[in-house]
C-alpha cells in the first residue's frame, strides 16, 4: 500500500486500535493534522497545552493499562511536552509521543520552531526515534507500541519531519514484532523462585512491600492471592494504592515518608522482605543504612537494572510479576504455613492500635484529610482518583479507601504538580461511566487551569476537588518543621476566585467552608454532567503526619508536631 | 570504595544518535569515561564500542545493567579476559638530542610514524600501563604533542 507518511501514521494507530489521541497542532505536523480531519477511527482531542495532552494520554494509560497516544508539533510544542514524558518516564507508563519536526533538509540550521527533540527527550523516554525515511515509518511505529508496553512500560517519542509526513512510500504495518536487541524476560528464573519460597518457609517476619509494577502488571490478583495463602502482611508503595484493597486485613497501609507507623514498623522489624515491583525510592526508604536492616530481601522485577540498585538484593528474581507470582503460588500451598506468622502479624496490630493513621478533625474548619475520607465515605469504590502533588496528595493517599487497582492515579517519581486535571480529563474519557475526581491544591491547579477549556469543550465531567490553605502546603509544612517558619515564596493566600474562574470556562464552581456545603457540593457536582470545582476552605495550617523527614529513619517517625 | 577500573565492550546496532545514547547515559547518571571508541562491526549492523570506565563494584554492575537497557544494544561484555591496546602518538622537535631513542622505541615496539622539517612523530601501541610508562619515558624528549587513542579491546 502506497501512503503519505502521514497516512502511516493514521494507518498505524488504527492497528493498534487507538481509540484516543491528546494534542495540540502546529506547523510542522500539520500534515498529519490534516489526515486527522480526514479519518475516523479515533478521537481528537485538542487540549489547551502541550504538557496537558501528555498527561491525559497518561491518565488514558493508567485507567485502562492500554498505551496512551499524544501528538504535538515541532519546538516549543515539543518542549512543552517534556515535563509530560518525564512524567510517565519516571512512572513506568506506557505512551506514544508523535512531534513533527521541520523538514529534514532544515534540521541543523536552528530553522523556525525547530529543537533537536531526540536529543532532549532522550534521557526522559524509554526510548525514542528520528524518522529520516516514510519507508521506515511501519517499522518505527510498530516497534514503538510494542517498546512502550512491552518489559518495564514507558513513554516512546517518534520525531517525524515535515516532508517525511508528506512523503509517500510503501506501507506494511509487521503484524509480528522482532527485535535484534529487545527482548524483556517476563518468566522468572524458577531456580531462583524455589529458593526464595525457601526463603519465606524460613523466616519469621516476613513483609511483602508492593510497588507500582504490581499494577503495571496487572498482577493484583496474584499478588491478593500470594498473600492470603502465606499469610504475609503487606504494605504498598504510593504508587501500588489499591493492589491489596483498603478492605483487606493483610493490608498494613502506605509505607514510606507520609506512610503509617505500623507500614513502617514492619519494614524496619521484618527479617524478611518481599519486594513485588517497587524501586527502594528515597521517599520510600528514608536513610538507607537503616532501611530494613534486618531483612533479608527478596527482589522481583521485570527491570534488570531495577534490582540492585539502591540496596543490596538476597534474591533477585528478574521477570513479569504476575507471571512470577503465579509460579510462586502453588509452591508456597505446599510449604508455606499461614499460621506461623500470626504473631507477626498480631505485633503489627498492636502498632497499628498504638500509632493509627490519623487527625484531629474540627467543627469550625474543614480538615483537609475529613474531605478526602468523606468522598471515600460517599464514592468508595465508584470513584477513580487523581490528585496533584503536595499534602492533598499524600492526604488521598493515607485516607482514600482504595479497593481496585488503577482506581489511584498520582505523579509518584518526578511529582509534577499539574498533572493531575489533565489526567483526570484523559481517565474519564477512558471510563466515562466512573466518577472522575481530582484531589488538588490551590497551587498545583493553576498550573493547568487552561484544560478547564477541554474539559468544558468535549464534555469531560471531572469533578476537581481543591484543598485550599492558601499556601504551597507542602513547602509550607517543611518550612514550618525545618526552615523556623521562615514562609519564603509560599503564601498563596493571593489568588483567583475559583468559581468564578471554572464558571467563565463553562464549568460548574462551588466554594465549601462546612461539612454540610461539602456534601451538597459534591452530590451537586455529581449531577451536573460537567467539570466542576469544589473549593473546599480548609485548616491552613493542617500538616502531614506522620513524617519521616528526608534522611530519617523509618522506624523513628514525626508522629505529631508540637510548636 | 575504591575505584575500580573495568573495560566494556559494547555491541550496538549501528544507527542514528546511538553513540548519544551511550555518552548521555554515563553523563547523566554520573559514571566516568576514562576512554570510549567506537567502529562498525563489517559486514554487520553493529557497532562496537570500547568503554573504559571506573567505580565501585555496585556502580560498575549499575553501568551493565543500564547498558543493557538501552534499546539498541546487543551485548555487553564485561568480564573474562581482555587483549586490550591502547595508540599513542608522540610529536618530538629535531632540535631534540634522540640519544637513547632507538633503544627506547624497540622496548616499547614503537616506531617512527612521520617525520616533518620540525619533528618526527613516534607511534606505540600497547596495553594502557604500558604506554604509561613509554610516555613517561619519552618525556625526556620534550615532547610537542601527545595523542592517545583510548583502548580498544577484544575478548579472548
Amino acid at each position: 500500500m502506497e501512503l503519505s507518511g502521514s497516512q502511516m501514521v493514521i494507518e498505524a494507530l488504527r492497528k493498534e486500535n487507538v481509540s484516543v489521541v491528546f494534542g495540540y497542532p502546529g506547523g510542522a505536523i500539520m500534515n498529519v493534522y490534516d489526515e486527522v480531519y480526514k479519518q475516523n477511527h479515533f478521537k481528537h482531542i485538542l487540549t489547551r497545552h502541550e504538557q496537558a495532552a501528555i498527561h491525559a494520554a497518561d491518565g488514558y494509560a493508567r485507567a485502562t493499562g492500554e498505551v496512551g497516544v499524544a501528538f504535538v508539533t515541532s519546538g516549543p510544542g515539543f518542549t512543552n511536552a517534556v515535563t509530560g514524558l518525564a512524567t510517565a518516564y519516571m512512572d513506568s507508563i506506557p505512551l506514544v509521543v508523535i512531534s513533527g519536526q521541520v523538514p529534514i533538509s532544515m534540521i541543523g540550521t536552528d530553522a523556525f520552531q525547530e529543537i533537536d527533540a531526540v536529543g532532549i527527550s532522550r534521557p526522559c523516554v524509554k526510548h525514542n526515534y528520528l524518522v529520516k525515511d516514510a519507508k521506515d515509518l511501519s517499522r518505527i511505529l510498530k516497534e514503538a507500541f510494542y517498546i512502550a508496553r512491552s518489559g518495564r512500560p514507558g513513554p516512546v517519542h517518534v520525531d517525524i519531519p515535515k516532508d517525511v509526513t508528506a512523503q509517500i512510500a510503501h506501507f506494511s504495518y509487521p503484524s509480528e514484532i522482532k527485535m535484534q536487541t529487545y527482548k524483556p524476560t517476563y518468566k522468572g528464573n524458577p531456580r531462583q523462585i524455589k529458593k526464595a519460597i525457601e526463603a519465606i518457609a524460613a523466616a519469621k517476619r516476613p513483609v511483602l512491600y508492593i510497588g507500582g509494577g504490581a499494577i503495571n502488571s496487572n498482577a493484583a490478583n496474584e499478588v491478593r492471592e500470594f498473600a492470603q495463602i502465606c499469610g504475609i502482611p503487606a504494605v504498598e508503595t504510593l504508587m501500588a494504592r489499591g493492589v491489596m484493597g483498603d478492605e483487606n486485613p493483610l493490608l498494613l497501609g502506605m509505607l514510606g515518608m507520609h506512610g503509617c507507623y505500623c507500614a513502617n514498623m514492619a519494614m524496619s522489624e521484618a527479617d524478611l522482605m518481599i519486594a513485588f515491583g517497587p524501586r527502594f525510592d528515597d521517599r520510600v526508604t528514608g536513610k538507607l543504612s537503616e532501611f530494613a536492616k534486618h531483612a533479608k530481601i527478596i527482589h522481583v522485577d521485570i527491570d534488570p537494572s531495577s534490582i540492585g540498585k539502591i540496596v543490596p538484593i538476597d534474591y533477585p528474581i528478574v521477570g513479569d510479576l504476575k507471571n512470577v507470582v503465579e509460579a510462586m503460588i502453588p509452591l508456597a500451598k505446599e510449604q508455606i504455613q499461614a499460621d506461623k506468622y500470626k504473631p507477626w502479624r498480631e505485633l503489627l496490630k498492636r502498632y497499628n492500635e498504638i500509632h493509627p493513621l490519623r487527625y484531629e478533625d474540627s467543627n469550625d474548619v474543614i480538615k483537609p484529610q475529613w474531605a478526602i475520607e468523606r468522598v471515600g465515605e460517599l464514592l468508595g469504590d465508584k470513584a477513580v482518583i487523581c490528585t496533584d502533588v503536595g499534602q492533598h496528595q499524600m492526604w488521598a493517599a493515607q485516607f482514600y479507601p482504595f479497593s481496585y487497582p488503577r482506581q489511584w492515579l498520582s505523579s509518584g517519581g518526578l511529582g509534577t504538580m499539574g498533572y493531575g486535571l489533565p489526567a483526570a480529563m484523559g481517565a474519564k474519557v477512558a471510563l466515562p461511566n466512573k466518577t472522575v475526581i481530582n484531589f488538588t491544591g490551590d497551587g498545583s491547579i493553576l498550573m493547568n487551569i487552561q484544560e478547564l477549556m477541554t474539559a468544558v469543550e468535549n464534555k469531560i465531567a471531572v469533578i476537581n476537588i481543591i484543598l485550599n490553605n492558601q499556601f504551597l502546603g507542602m513547602v509550607r509544612q517543611w518550612q514550618t518543621f525545618f526552615y523556623n517558619k521562615r514562609y519564603s515564596s509560599t503564601d498563596l493566600s493571593v489568588q483567583p476566585d475559583f468559581v468564578k474562574l471554572v464558571e467563565s470556562f463553562g464549568g460548574r464552581g462551588f466554594r465549601v467552608k462546612t461539612k454540610a456545603e461539602f456534601d451538597q457540593a459534591l452530590s451537586d457536582a455529581m449531577q451536573s454532567g460537567c467539570v466542576c470545582m469544589i473549593d473546599v476552605q480548609v485548616d491552613r495550617f493542617e500538616n502531614v503526619l506522620p513524617m519521616v523527614p528526608a534522611g530519617g529513619t523509618l522506624y523513628n517517625m514525626m508522629l505529631e508536631y508540637k510548636e | 570504595m575504591d575505584a575500580i577500573r573495568r573495560v566494556l565492550s559494547v555491541i550496538v546496532l549501528n544507527e542514528d544518535g546511538v553513540l548519544s545514547r551511550i555518552s548521555g547515559l554515563f553523563a547523566g547518571r554520573g559514571y566516568n569515561i576514562d576512554s570510549l571508541t567506537v567502529a562498525p562491526i563489517p559486514k554487520t549492523n553493529l557497532s562496537r564500542l570500547t568503554i573504559v570506565t571506573s567505580g565501585s563494584t555496585a556502580v560498575l554492575e549499575q553501568i551493565v545493567k543500564q547498558l543493557h537497557k538501552l534499546i539498541p544494544t546487543y551485548k555487553v561484555i564485561e568480564s573474562g579476559e581482555f587483549v586490550e591496546k591502547e595508540l599513542a602518538l608522540v610529536k618530538i622537535p629535531l632540535s631534540e638530542d634522540f640519544n637513547g631513542l632507538d633503544a627506547m622505541l624497540k622496548a616499547y615496539n614503537g616506531t617512527i610514524a612521520s617525520s616533518s622539517e620540525e619533528s618526527i612523530v613516534l607511534m606505540v601501541a600497547d596495553d594502557y600501563n604500558r604506554i604509561d610508562s613509554f610516555l613517561k619515558a619519552v618525556k625526556k624528549y620534550n615532547p610537542t604533542d601527545i595523542v592517545r587513542s583510548g583502548s580498544v579491546a577484544m575478548d579472548l
